[in-house]
């Protein structure tokens, strides 16, 4: 029942974010909205009991994706413009409302096949035995890295000063 | 009781807002934004699958990991480019960056 409850209040808080960050005129304040959709989010994932996820969840997209969004912002003094939208505003609206309702539709329709076991709690020592362990994803785990490190160097050689 | 349904529908509404905005809007960084919403919903889709379908596998998280990885990588590179047009073009607006438009 409470986590029912926390469900629907994550949920309803998470769209609504959602919804204000493409909506709102001031840029500033969607990336505001957006950090309380990655919040919620986050809380999402504590009640699918991922509690790992929801902690990186809250270090990465809050703490660092957000922060690089609002200095992006604070950067290009594109504020003053609001976020307008451009000539696909109504074909937007009809392909993401048309992606809804198929979605919508294949999900509660396919019969999933619902395991009933209680889910691994806490899930952080299974994490590392899985990613790191036999039959795991230690090749994933090293070329995330190197991925991370080849967009450090573009991200610098890009916005360096000529 | 709170099933894989009600978690799949709320990253496929998430997923909508994200795509609406990536498509709609003319602000690259609110473009970026969206994305982030859409790569947000994947994940919570991911993980619904990992605790109602495998819950002792653990797959789904595995991969929210790395879609985080991606993630982090996507968003420090675009800011990265969107900078740079704003210093060669002084706009971001996604319309008048057209010079490699057909």
């Amino acid at each position: 029942m409470g986590l029912e409850i926390t469900f629907w209040i994550l949920a309803v808080v998470g769209v609504a974010a959602a919804l204000l960050v493409v909506s709102l005129r001031n840029v500033f304040r969607e990336a505001l909205c957006l950090v309380l959709c990655f919040l919620a989010v986050a809380g999402i994932f504590l009640t699918l009991s991922a509690d790992f996820l929801a902690a990186i969840q809250v270090l990465v997209y809050v703490g660092a994706i957000s922060i690089l969004i609002i200095l992006g912002i604070m950067l290009t003094r594109e504020v003053q413009r609001g976020s307008p939208a451009n000539r696909l505003l109504f074909p937007a609206v009809i392909v993401a409302g048309l992606f809804l309702g198929v979605m919508a539709f294949a999900v509660v329709d396919t019969p999933w096949q619902i395991s009933g076991v209680p889910p691994v709690e806490p899930t952080i020592s299974a994490l590392g035995a899985r990613l790191f362990g036999d039959g795991g994803f230690i090749l994933a785990v090293e070329i995330a890295p190197i991925l991370l490190l080849v967009a450090i160097l573009g991200a610098i050689i890009l916005v360096r000063e000529k | 009781m709170v099933s894989l349904q009600h978690y799949l529908i709320l990253a496929v509404v998430l997923f909508s807002i994200g795509l609406y905005g990536a498509l709609s809007k003319r602000n690259a960084i609110v473009i970026l934004m969206s994305i982030e919403i859409m790569l947000n919903a994947v994940n919570i889709a991911m993980v619904a699958f990992s605790r109602y379908i495998v819950p002792t596998l653990l797959t789904g998280q595995v991969f929210t990991i790395f879609i985080m990885v991606v993630a982090a990588a996507e968003a420090a590179v675009g800011l990265g480019i969107i900078i740079a047009i704003y210093r060669n073009r002084e706009t971001i607006d996604a319309t008048e960056i057209n010079l490699m438009k057909w």
